[in-house]
């Protein structure tokens, strides 16, 4: 007897119906997110106090934070794709890597960024070679690598093959990025919200950081189908003018079967 | 209200992130009506999936 998550993944293994369910779900999801994050947006400016150390740039907080668990979350979607397509070969796995792999760069890209501008008042630096930064910054580079990997090969079964591998073997570096700041002896402070004992941060500040933290995740599921979507139809495409290449080459007409 | 000091950091930061993510979403939008009308235009000239090429009768 099959569980409903086993109905749920086969029921979405069909693209067609795939792309029926997401079209109804995108606009919901979108909307909620922004309702999220413009609510998120009115906690940090206008409710959430000045921290007592860092003053008012503790608001950077609550986009940085979000971003950097969306670029370590992303990346955990991107391995658990990557097996699915090795192990389950569900048609929509890779699909869903290669469509999560620029998104997670770009979040990543916004946790180093925002992490800079966070360092400079606080730190009196942009940047410091400790191992929480460079642990992420090396997250970054790979979501480059993934990138720059599977558009280096002609053949895409192949690619999305080799990119898989890739992305589980990079997957050592997310417990090395979390624990980097026990590891080691960082600038960058230590875990605050998800930590044993449950979170170090009051209120007042909590709150707005987790509304933001929903925001984003949300926003990122609206994009993420977005470009699942996207790859989709790309793939149709594909398909298709290959397949009125074909005809041509073989003198059929455009809507014979063949 | 009040930034601080370091009000240009606070700013420089939420417009990056408000940049960045306001790219994706037109890109992403931009790409789907890219692939869509290829799909179209293909279809148009009476190339079709396999699943879809009873729609028109032929």
């Amino acid at each position: 007897m099959q569980t409903s998550a086993q109905n749920l993944t086969s029921r979405l293994a069909n693209p067609t119906r795939f792309m029926s369910l997401s079209a109804t779900a995108l606009p919901w999801l979108g909307g909620i997110a922004a309702a999220f994050i413009a609510f998120g947006l009115y906690l940090a400016f206008f409710s959430a106090p000045p921290d007592y150390q860092q003053g008012q740039t503790v608001k950077i907080m609550f986009i940085h934070v979000p971003s950097a668990w969306l670029a370590m979350g992303i990346y955990l979607l991107v391995a658990i794709s990557s097996f699915g397509l090795l192990v389950f070969r569900h048609p929509l796995a890779d699909v869903s890597a290669k469509a999560a792999v620029p998104l997670g760069a770009a979040f990543t890209f916004l946790a180093l960024i925002t992490g800079a501008l966070w360092g400079r008042p606080m730190w009196g630096a942009y940047w410091v070679w400790d191992a929480r930064l460079t642990s992420v910054l090396i997250l970054f580079f790979l979501y480059l690598g993934l990138m720059a990997l599977r558009s280096s090969l002609d053949d895409e079964a192949l690619a999305s093959k080799l990119t898989a591998i890739l992305a589980l073997v990079g997957i050592v570096l997310l417990p090395i990025i979390k624990f980097s700041v026990e590891w080691w002896n960082t600038l960058h402070q230590p875990a605050s919200v998800l930590r044993f004992g449950g979170p170090s941060i009051h209120a007042s500040i909590l709150v707005p950081l987790l509304v933001m933290a929903v925001g984003f995740v949300l926003a990122f599921t609206a994009m993420h189908l977005m470009a699942m979507r996207n790859e989709i139809l790309r793939r149709r495409v594909k398909a298709l003018t290959l397949a009125e290449v074909s005809r041509a080459g073989a003198g059929l007409p455009a809507g014979a079967k063949g | 209200m009040n930034l601080g000091p370091h009000a240009a950091f606070i700013i420089a930061s939420y417009a990056i992130v408000a940049a960045v993510m306001i790219t994706l979403v037109a890109w992403l939008i931009f790409d789907g009506r890219r692939q869509q009308r290829a799909l179209d235009a293909l279809e148009a000239r009476g190339v079709r999936r396999r699943s879809r090429a009873g729609d028109s009768g032929q």
